[in-house]
């Protein structure tokens, strides 16, 4: 594949985290029997008229805010005109030409370490649609209008992804932005964060952009991944064969593994956009918009940045460990109740406790294993009441009961043997019970070193501190 | 209390407060009224729902607040409501097919403040099918006849209210204005129709054709009357985010104010040579009158004016193609038999649904809304609307009020301009300009040409409804055109 170059902007819809709507009073909360929470504006009937939610408004400048993007002095809501049963206006009220975000960035990390600044030509808050039920209703289609209405910040990126796998650490990057800011749970199985992906290929070097291919409604990375590169491949092998890629619309199937044509340009609609009559312009003034600066986070860049100098960690451990607020809380947490060592509570959080969590399909959050537990086994390790490795048995332990460390350590007496004398009484015992092994290893057969050290550990139950034992040892069987 | 009928709201508020007449007796007699004339040979078909037994029951509970010396100010008068308010559990049509079926869930914002002032509902008006005409012919339950010759229009939209107040039917009926719908129907019926300024009224739950010029408003007797019901009807409504937050003043009370002083500009336009001679009599009179109440005429040229008919129908259009987008069949109102499939149901319900006029406006909105042709008409309607708004701001700036015809000419003969949409469109040529720029404007009766009403026109700045009331109401304490009634109806 080499000769062409991959050029992708990503569209990522996320569902703003508020309780109702953004033109109604109806509530947004996910999984209602249908038509629940649909009221007369979310059906659209005659008369009534949208009413802006402040709260949505806030949520998208604070977005803004965090991307380093201008926050509109003035916007506009415009009418997308189409027809489908699950519009119930026949329009989308959304933001076109003058959207409250613009120009904003996110900087990302390519594979290879280094930075990449991706610009956000745009953001704009819309109304979602509802949802149309082709199962259970023979011959007939069904109509959910409980999403109707939900308010969405679209966030358009410049066609600035040069792979899938930029797009999918731009979307992530996203992702963990909008659940730092709070204004979107991120739930992707749910739909609460979906992107569409445009794609085109060109040769490397060309100046102008391929004819592109728009793949909607990706909503998890893989698929985006997968859809991404299946795309890539599918315009490569056209254009190596001499033949034209088709601007259109596609879907990806993610049993199939491909994308397919669900319409081209030509069948496109002219959505006859022109400003909403029934909401004023959105004027915001620099008071509102400073008042929403006050509310940001500590943002996930700044997080890192500090996890960096604060606690000794490396810019990729960092970055594992803000990847989200709650893991980074927690994170925190532990490095403060067990400050001897910030980089052994960084490997504690990034290996066996985000392991077991993933076992368990559990969040961080979850309260499982609260940090002040872990904390007081680092601790454990750290003054040498256990080693590495028998600590991750009293962790086991401590998941599975919810004990606290000194106490699985006492009850199960997995306290490390420390005093030498007891070590070297280990030792005696047996060099005295396997004569012709340490024969051998005088005779110099240094391999045995370790059947010794098996023996010991055997004999003491894995609880002989290991470096003790080492040095003990050596200077026994040396003799 | 004899002949209850020709009393005005004024009076029948003030007799039911006093109670020398009960509500349930008032709207009784006005009921019979309806149904007399309704039934009979000069049937008007002002009507398209009558709802007595909700009326006598609104009367029986604003006899019971009057009894106890409570009641809002309007408690027990009987009004009617043009149908393209939504009105709960009440069948609400907007003159179409599309809506024969649809009963509201709902009060509109409108009919919820009447009601919380104790008016009583007396049944829903017909009107040009979602608002659009110019005549009433194009509604779905047939014309309106004009009370004054049943062989004539009453004017449109609100054709229906106007002809019920003209007929004595009710003292005072809601209405709506996008183009002239309030103004042209209260000049070709002989009654006042105020529509206030954009904002004034909540659209909350008013069928919606062109967004941004719709404005709800009052068809009465007189001046004094469309304050009474416009004070009750204005204010901020947190459903209308074009509502504006702003203090209703107290119509009533600035209705006497003095005219000494007045500045009146005579908008040059509107004596173009579209305007009929006799009308131009009537009015150029009119205008004498004022300069007897101590007012100042001045000549006031409002360039862009013209203008004011082509920018209309590109926005009006526009904003009816979108907002009758929603009438599809799947949740509410008409859908046809039988779909085949989910084009089918588009086509065949819409087909079926709409009226003529109603196709017309939504094919030009979407034609002049979509990609290649947006900017040459939508963009550049609104880029004039500014400017006529513009001009409307200057000539504001030396004078109070602006006055000149509400329509060039009587009212015209039944089927004399269906076949013709454009002379139909230019019959709101006068009254288009006070839409677009959102100004508040009201139509009193200033004189009869061969036995038919003339209407002259007032226009005042944002906001001045009181100043333009005060102005009307001066003029109908000089004259006495409002006072006469069409013959067979006194």
């Amino acid at each position: 594949m080499s000769g062409w170059e991959t050029v992708i902007g990503l569209e990522i819809h996320a569902q703003l985290a508020t309780k109702s709507k953004i033109f109604s009073g109806s509530a947004t909360a996910y999984g209602a029997p249908p038509n629940t929470q649909a009221n007369l504006v979310d059906l659209g009937y005659p008369g009534v008229l949208p009413v802006l939610n402040a709260q949505a408004v806030r949520m998208a400048v604070k977005l803004g805010l965090a991307i380093n993007a201008r926050i509109a002095a003035h916007s506009v809501f415009a009418r997308k005109n189409y027809f489908y049963p699950d519009l119930p206006k026949g329009y989308q009220i959304s933001q076109y030409e003058l959207p409250i975000v613009a120009d904003g960035s996110i900087e990302i990390v390519l594979e290879d370490g280094s930075a990449k600044r991706i610009g956000v030509t745009r953001a704009h808050l819309e109304e979602d649609a509802g949802k149309s039920l082709h199962e259970g209703i023979a011959g007939m289609t069904g109509i959910d209008l409980n999403r109707a209405g939900t308010p969405l910040v679209e966030i358009v990126s410049e066609p600035q992804l040069r792979s899938a796998k930029e797009a999918v650490a731009y979307m992530k990057k996203v992702h963990t932005l909008v659940r730092y800011l709070e204004i979107c749970d991120g739930n992707m199985q749910e739909g609460s964060f979906r992107c569409d992906a445009n794609v085109s290929v060109r040769p490397a070097g060309a100046a102008q952009f391929g004819t592109r291919a728009e793949i909607k409604n990706l909503n998890s990375f893989r698929f985006v991944e997968r859809a991404i590169n299946y795309e890539v491949a599918r315009q490569t092998e056209l254009l190596e064969s001499g033949r034209a890629v088709v601007q259109e619309t596609r879907l990806y199937d993610p049993d199939k593994g491909e994308t397919r044509s669900m319409r081209s340009k030509e069948e496109a609609n002219d959505y006859r956009y022109f400003p909403d009559p029934d909401l004023l312009p959105v004027q915001l003034d620099t008071a509102f918009i400073e008042a929403v600066r006050a509310t940001l986070p500590e943002l996930p860049d700044q997080k890192a940045a500090r996890f960096g100098s604060q606690y000794g960690l490396s810019a990729y451990d960092a970055g594992v460990l803000t990847a989200s607020r709650e893991l980074a809380s927690y994170y925190e947490e532990v490095a403060r109740a067990a400050p001897q060592d910030a980089k052994l509570a960084a490997n504690w959080v990034m290996g066996e406790l985000a392991a077991a969590l993933n076992k368990q399909g559990l969040e961080v959050s979850s309260g499982k294993l609260p940090p002040g537990r872990l904390a007081g086994l680092l601790t454990r390790i750290s003054d040498r009441t256990v080693s590495g490795k028998i600590a991750k048995e009293v962790f086991e332990v401590m998941w599975s009961t919810g004990a606290a460390a000194d106490a699985v350590i006492e009850s199960q007496g997995l306290r490390q043997i420390t005093d030498s004398s007891a070590i070297e009484r280990a030792i005696d015992e047996v060099m005295a019970r396997n004569p012709s092994q340490l024969a051998e290893y005088r005779a110099g057969k240094d391999k045995l070193f370790g059947f010794f050290i098996g023996q010991v550990m055997k004999a003491t139950g894995g609880k002989a501190n290991p470096a003790q034992l080492n040095e003990l040892l050596r200077k026994k069987l040396t003799g | 209390m004899g002949d209850l009928h020709k009393s005005t709201l004024t009076q029948l508020a003030t007799a039911l407060r006093a109670r020398k007449v009960s509500s349930v007796e008032l709207v009784s007699e006005l009921l019979g009224r309806i149904e007399r004339t309704e039934s009979g040979p000069g049937a008007l078909n002002a009507f398209i729902s009558v709802t007595r037994a909700q009326a006598l029951e609104a009367a029986r509970v604003a006899d019971h607040a009057l009894g106890r010396g409570s009641g809002g100010a309007l408690a027990g008068v009987p009004i009617a409501h043009k149908d393209i308010f939504c009105t709960a559990g009440v069948r609400t049509t907007c003159g179409s097919r599309m809506l024969d079926n649809f009963v509201a869930p709902y009060d509109a914002t409108v009919v919820a403040k009447l009601k919380a002032a104790g008016a009583v509902m007396l049944g829903k008006t017909n009107m040009d099918e979602f608002a659009m005409g110019s005549s009433n012919e194009t509604s779905y339950y047939g014309a309106v006849r004009n009370p004054w010759n049943r062989q004539l229009v009453p004017g449109g939209s609100s054709g229906g209210s106007a002809a019920a107040v003209a007929a004595r039917l009710v003292p005072g009926a809601t209405a709506t204005d996008t183009g002239g719908s309030i103004r042209q129907p209260a000049a070709l019926c002989g009654i006042t129709g105020m529509k206030p300024t954009y904002g004034r009224v909540s659209r909350y739950g008013m069928i919606a054709f062109a967004s941004s010029l719709d404005q709800g408003g009052v068809l009465a007797a007189s001046a004094a009357d469309a304050a009474l019901m416009l004070r009750e009807m204005a204010g901020f409504d947190a459903n209308d985010s074009t509502s504006v937050e702003r203090e209703v003043p107290d119509y009533i009370a600035a209705l006497e104010e003095p005219l000494a002083g007045l500045k009146i500009g005579l908008l040059k336009e509107f004596f173009d040579k579209g305007l009929n001679a006799e009308n131009e009599r009537c009015v150029r009179e009119s205008l004498r009158v004022y300069e007897g109440l101590g007012a100042k005429l001045s000549e006031v040229s409002l360039p862009h004016l013209p203008l004011s008919v082509p920018v209309y129908y590109v926005v009006a259009p526009a904003e009816c193609s979108s907002n009758l987008a929603r009438y599809d069949g799947v949740r509410f109102g008409h859908r046809c038999e039988n779909p085949r499939d989910l084009n089918d149901l588009y086509r065949r319900t819409r087909g079926e649904g709409f009226g003529a006029e109603v196709k017309r406006r939504i094919m030009t909105g979407t034609y002049v809304l979509s990609a290649g042709y947006y900017d040459a008409y939508y963009l550049k309607a609104q880029r004039v609307r500014s400017l006529i708004n513009a001009d409307f701001v200057r000539a504001f700036q030396s004078v109070d009020v602006l006055m000149g015809p509400t329509t060039p000419t009587p009212a015209f003969a039944l089927g004399a301009k269906t076949s013709d949409p454009i002379t139909m469109y230019l019959n709101d040529i006068y009254t288009i300009g006070a839409n677009l720029a959102g100004l508040p404007a009201i139509s009193v009766p200033c004189g009869l040409v061969q036995g038919l009403p003339v209407g002259l026109q007032i226009v005042g700045p944002h906001f001045s409804e009181a100043r333009v009331l005060n102005a009307a109401h001066a003029f109908q304490r000089a004259t006495d055109w409002h006072t006469q009634l069409p013959k067979g109806y006194a």
